[in-house]
């Protein structure tokens, strides 16, 4: 099987030349049948009333996965969307607490980004790209306040849709990146859809990487649904900024299989057909189907790796099940890191207004 | 009068007392934070070489480096965006908004991110960026450069917001607000940059809540930013009439000092708001219902407010008949005075 790149206008990327081992491979897999089962189990706890909503990501496992794997998720940071459940997953996100969001036990989820190098779900198209940028700065500034070389740069990853690349702040962000030369990699996940609209009518001149000519960044087309081919682009991003040399764009093309969300209806804008003439190959399956005809993978393995899912699934659900709602005191504990007299009083009056003293 | 002293990157910072005029204050106090804290960072438009379009940060690129003080691409949101990130990373990002008007291509950023990151993530990543915006009018600026934007951020959950009316008060706000681990939003009266006063170095004084800026038996005058120095002549000429005008400079828009009004008014039993805002849903409302919750038995009158219009701020030969001027105030006043109840 090949691994694909399509290569931007100007400026274009290669692809890391080395290519992955059977068992980075298989590592990968697991990672990927991990998180589809918990993506497809989740709309189900959304039917079954365990959780009120979900944003699936089914059809984007490689993309996600690939794209953290080229991460050191000891110094870099990554800047998630709403659907990016596979790369909390893949950057070892505790997933009831990640899921904490989905559940409305708080907004963002309940997971530690510090400790996890993982922001909160934006919730907000292209709200966190600056972010991104800000950060990677402020890695720059570090090494020069420390007196180390720009060489080996911590790295922010920020992902984005191919709605999210209409908004304005990417455009800010982009171009703050190159002339700040910020270690960020923009990781585009052109999916198909944004909502209803597709990408022909959201992305004018087709390609969210051609744009980085236009900052100067240099940017690479990726099948977003190759394993392999993302995780090899991601790690030359990476490898370019951390070196000091700037930013990147990448743009993983890949297909949303599910729904937009659970609140969503695919049938009043895109029709099975379409989805299945759209889709491409499936990215499990197409890499399982490789590494058996490459004897790397067995049958039987296959069937464990899915059993493992499950027994996951199943604990992440009954950890997510015994949610409770969080104190309501926390509304108030967490607006400020100094509270206000205004607020103060606010929380005192609900404590006695309410049952929950 | 001591001369004030300073020795560059050493951490120390000014005494002694000095004559500043606000826009130096602000440099000054900018100086001062860079120096004390090596993670506070100043960016925005122009900032760097220029010192800004008012020079507010003048000098402070060639002293502290272009690391430190740095120019951005024209972008409020981006720059907004990126303080986040900066944030984020350690640091402590003083942006500088060029114009309070173009604030708005960042509200996004303000509203959304800033205001609320420190919630969102439960205090794991708290949001110490200093929002510096000339803001009002009062300079015959075009378009868009005379906003006061205090009705829209102090009603946002999670943002600060300060106003000084005079240069002691600017140094040690900002000095302060660049010390605070959370968001605040600092409102430059940029009307006053220009005018001079009496800088103590050592001596903050009280920086949270209002401050009493002349006393007064007969009634308060609420007011913060650029309407201080008005409201204070006004009660001067009151004065001339025999009426004791006590003025209240609120500073805190965001939280309100719903005490000291309450104390002020308590004992002046009559109010009066002043705010260059236009009138409708404007932060005036928010103090008249505080003092009407604390002093509603002895209040004499209701509160007045005397503010601007509800107009898109209008061009500069037009200013003075939006902006609140000493007579419309002292109309106020005289509603307030001669109010019998009905
Ligand atoms: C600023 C903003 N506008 C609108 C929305 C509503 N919204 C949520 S997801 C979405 C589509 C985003 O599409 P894309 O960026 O391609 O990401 P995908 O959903 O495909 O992962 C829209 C319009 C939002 N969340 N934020
Ligand atoms: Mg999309």
């Amino acid at each position: 099987m090949s691994v694909t790149a399509t290569p931007a206008a100007t400026g274009a990327l290669e692809l890391d030349p080395q290519r992955l081992q059977a068992d980075e491979l298989k590592r990968l897999l697991a990672q990927m049948i991990t998180v589809r089962h918990l993506d497809t189990s989740a709309i189900a706890w959304q039917r079954q009333g365990i959780i009120p909503g979900y944003a699936p990501m089914q059809g984007q496992e490689a993309a996600q996965v690939g794209s953290i794997a080229a991460l050191d998720m000891t110094r870099d940071f990554v800047f998630p969307t709403y659907r990016e459940m596979g790369a909390a997953y893949a950057a070892g996100v505790d997933m009831a607490e990640y899921m904490a969001t989905h559940k409305a036990t708080w907004n963002g989820g309940l997971h530690d980004p510090v400790k996890y190098r993982f922001t909160p779900i934006q919730t907000v198209i292209a709200g966190s790209a600056l972010h991104a940028v800000g950060w990677a700065h402020g890695q720059r500034l570090d090494a020069l306040r420390e007196g180390r070389e720009q060489t080996d740069l911590p790295a922010s990853l920020i992902y984005l849709g191919d709605g999210a690349s209409s908004q304005g702040d990417i455009h800010e962000a982009m171009n703050f990146a190159g002339v700040f030369k910020t270690p960020t990699v923009f990781f585009v996940q052109n999916n198909g859809w944004a909502i209803s609209v597709p990408t022909e009518h959201q992305v004018a001149g087709g390609s969210v990487a051609a744009r980085g000519a236009g900052y100067g960044l240099p940017s690479v087309a990726v099948d977003g649904n190759d394993v392999e081919a993302v995780v090899r682009a991601a790690r030359a991003a990476v490898a370019h900024a951390r070196s000091g040399a700037g930013a990147v764009v990448v743009e993983a093309f890949t297909y949303r299989r599910g729904p937009h969300s659970t609140s969503d209806d695919p049938g009043r804008y895109r029709s099975l057909e379409d989805e299945r003439r759209d889709a491409g190959p499936d990215p499990i399956e197409r890499l399982a189907e490789r590494l058996i005809a490459a004897d790397e993978l067995t049958e039987s393995e296959v069937r464990e790796l899915w059993a493992d899912a499950a027994a996951f699934e199943e604990r992440t659900r009954e950890a997510v099940a015994a949610q409770g709602p969080r104190p309501g005191a926390e509304m108030f504990e967490y607006v400020y890191q100094e509270t206000t007299p205004v607020l103060q009083q606010q929380a005192a009056q609900w404590r006695e207004e309410s049952d929950h003293a | 009068m001591p001369e004030a002293t300073m020795t560059a990157n050493t951490g120390a910072v000014r005494t002694g007392t000095q004559e500043l005029s606000l826009n130096k204050a602000i440099n000054a106090a900018l100086a001062d934070a860079l120096e004390e804290n090596p993670r506070a960072l100043v960016l925005g438009e122009d900032v760097g070489r220029l010192g800004g379009v008012f020079r507010i940060t003048d000098g402070l690129q060639e002293r502290f480096g272009a690391e430190r003080v740095f120019d951005t691409p024209l972008a409020e949101s981006g720059i907004l965006g990126m303080s986040v990130g900066l944030a984020m990373a350690g640091y402590h990002p003083i942006p500088e908004v060029q114009f309070d008007g173009f604030t708005y291509p960042a509200v996004n950023q303000i509203v959304t991110q800033i205001a609320r990151m420190n919630f969102r993530t439960r205090g794991a990543l708290p949001m110490p960026i200093t929002l510096r915006m000339p803001s009002f009018g009062g300079i015959q600026s075009p378009e868009l450069h005379s906003e006061s934007l205090e009705w829209l951020f102090a009603h946002v959950a999670g943002l600060k917001v300060v106003s000084p009316s005079n240069p002691h008060q600017a140094y040690h706000l900002l000095r302060h607000a660049a010390t605070m681990p959370d968001p605040v939003v600092f409102m430059e009266p940029k009307s006053r940059y220009w005018q001079k006063g009496s800088v103590d170095f050592d001596t903050p004084g009280d920086l949270t809540g209002s401050v009493v800026a002349r006393e007064g038996r007969h009634l308060t005058l609420v007011a913060w930013g650029a309407m201080v120095s008005r409201c204070l002549q006004v009660a001067d000429m009151a004065a001339e009439d025999g009426v004791e005008v006590e003025v209240l400079d609120l500073r805190w828009l965001k939280p309100i000092d719903a005490e000291g009004l309450a104390r002020s008014v308590a004992r002046t039993r009559r109010a009066v708001v002043v705010h260059e805002a236009p009138k409708s849903a404007g932060l005036g409302a928010e103090v008249a219902q505080l003092i009407t919750e604390h002093c509603f038995g002895t209040l004499k009158a209701p509160v007045e407010r005397v503010t601007g219009f509800d107009v898109p701020f209008p061009s500069g030969s037009l200013e003075n008949e939006y902006l609140p001027n000493a007579d419309r105030i002292l109309f106020g006043i005289q509603r307030v005075l001669e109010y019998r109840r009905g």
